[in-house]
């Protein structure tokens, strides 16, 4: 999957989780956290998307990584680059 | 706050938030009960298939975000909604009550199958791998579930459990508010119960097996207790709490009145998994007029339990008859011919249908009784056409449950 791909994937998975929140004035560079209501089980669920959908793992030390959108797409790029986009 | 809490507390319903298959507030329900208007309809759930189910469409969002509504469980919204209903109809100023002096007692039949259910599906699309098991299995499973989620909704920090009460939990609900406040654990009990039941394929699929899950060609007329064609049970979702306080604090801020509680009894066959003891279910109903200072003939509606199940109706027909025989003046009727059986909100929905009689004068009907099973036959049963002009002053309200655990709860007008 392309950055955008991998961009794409995770709104749909916010979609999902902050059904309340309006995602399209999310600042990619700015913490997910400062911008909506999320709290550990929600990360949890991004984490368990990415699991179910993509079958990608994420140890529990790299968690840190998912605190922005920009964060989390350096950090799955190469994690998903031979992935196809469902 | 009056009292701290005294045995002799009188204990008044000033409250009520429900919903069920045929209405989803008090008022309502209550004209679908007096119009014969049945709840039950079509249903399927997986691997079951076809069936019918009393469904609730309550607003979810009235009183939820998206977001907790996922993130809870059916149970839960239930109980919110039910729960945020029962406050406004009762005119607290909420805003100013002290929420560390609210107790929430909330009765269950079961609760966690529906989550465990749909865990297990899920992994089963991935090979049973339990790395994709969700962490919100154990919030959502956690037998205080509904009790907890109205403490989160609504600020509570007083106390809040369910009672696992099989499908006297109803009653057994309102039974534990009661006796917080009369023990002064609380100053507002917010009590009653809640179902999710129809949401679980393993309760439709137990019943069938156990022979005993209605089956009809019409939605509407397959629940159908005391009549000669009974076949089943059909298994409803549903909830109904209440806002009990003691009377002087009721009275002093001048707050309607329902009813009071005038006595109540729990006790156990001790005899059989599932079948009905009448030998304690009459104990039962004894031990509740006793404690109400009642004879059988001082109550004007008896609300039965009965599930339309072969035996379990005769068995509980046999009980009342042996307390209500010889009474002239007790009406006797059943809600669950119009909206199934709601599992844990059962009995507080069953009293609820009855409740506006203290004001209507009206004992709503039993329904789909078109042949009169003679084991069923009692003095004062209402079939199918309410009963009217009545002075109604007292309701017993019978719920019996699995592993012999029975409930008789009296209210009275005030």
């Amino acid at each position: 999957m392309t950055r955008d791909e991998i961009r794409d994937e995770i709104l749909d998975i916010l979609g999902d989780i902050a059904p309340d929140e309006d995602l399209s004035q999310l600042d990619d560079s700015q913490s997910f956290r400062e911008q909506m209501e999320l709290d550990s089980m929600d990360f949890l669920d991004i984490v368990m998307e990415l699991r179910k959908r993509h079958r990608v793992q994420i140890p529990e030390d790299d968690y840190v990584n998912l605190a922005s959108m920009d964060s989390t797409c350096t950090y799955l790029e190469p994690l998903m680059k031979d992935t196809a986009k469902a | 706050m009056i009292s701290s809490g005294s045995p002799t507390d009188r204990i008044v319903i000033t409250g009520v938030g429900l919903t069920s298959p045929n209405g989803d507030t008090l008022v309502d329900f209550r004209e679908a009960l007096l119009n014969g208007r049945s709840g039950v309809s079509d249903y399927e759930i997986r691997y079951v298939g076809k069936t019918f189910a009393g469904v609730c469409r309550f607003d979810e969002l009235k009183y939820q975000k998206r977001r907790d509504v996922r993130r809870g469980t059916r149970a839960g919204s239930i109980a919110i909604y039910c729960a945020n209903e029962a406050l406004a109809d009762s005119g607290l100023d909420w805003p100013n009550i002290d929420r560390q002096r609210v107790g929430v007692y909330i009765g269950v039949t079961e609760h966690g199958n529906v989550e465990t259910e749909n865990e297990i599906h899920e992994i089963k699309g991935y090979d049973y791998d339990t790395s994709v098991w969700s962490h919100h299995h154990n919030p959502r499973t956690v037998a205080n579930n509904p009790a907890g989620e109205i403490t989160l909704n609504l600020g509570i920090t007083g106390p809040h459990y369910t009672i696992g009460a099989a499908c006297a939990a109803g009653n057994a609900g309102m039974i534990q508010g009661a006796q917080m406040l009369r023990l002064g654990e609380c100053d507002l009990a917010l009590c009653g119960g809640v179902s999710e039941s129809i949401h679980t394929f393993g309760i439709f699929a137990g019943f069938a097996s156990q022979g005993a899950l209605a089956a009809h060609t019409n939605a509407a007329l397959a629940s159908r207790p005391f009549d000669k064609a009974r076949n089943g049970i059909v298994v409803s979702e549903g909830g109904c709490l209440y806002t009990l306080e003691r009377y002087e604090d009721a009275r002093r801020r001048g707050a309607k009145i329902y009813g009071e509680i005038a006595g109540y009894a729990m006790n156990s066959d001790a005899s059989d998994f599932v079948l009905p003891n009448p030998d304690e279910q009459s104990r039962c109903m004894r031990m509740a007029l006793d404690r109400a200072g009642l004879a059988a003939d001082n109550i004007g509606i008896v609300s039965t339990h009965a599930t339309a199940t072969a035996s379990g109706d005769v068995q509980e027909c046999e009980a009342v008859r042996r307390v209500f025989g010889k009474s002239r003046t007790t009406c006797i009727n059943n809600t669950k011919s119009f909206i199934g059986h709601a599992m844990g909100a059962a009995g507080s929905l069953e009293l609820a249908g009855n409740l506006l009689s203290f004001e209507d004068g009206v004992c709503h009907a039993t329904i789909n009784v078109d042949d009169l099973d003679p084991d069923c036959d009692l003095p004062g049963l209402v079939l199918n056409q309410p009963r009217e002009g009545l002075q109604i002053d007292t309701i017993l309200n019978n719920s019996f449950g699995m592993l012999g655990i029975n409930s008789a709860l009296i209210v009275k007008r005030v």
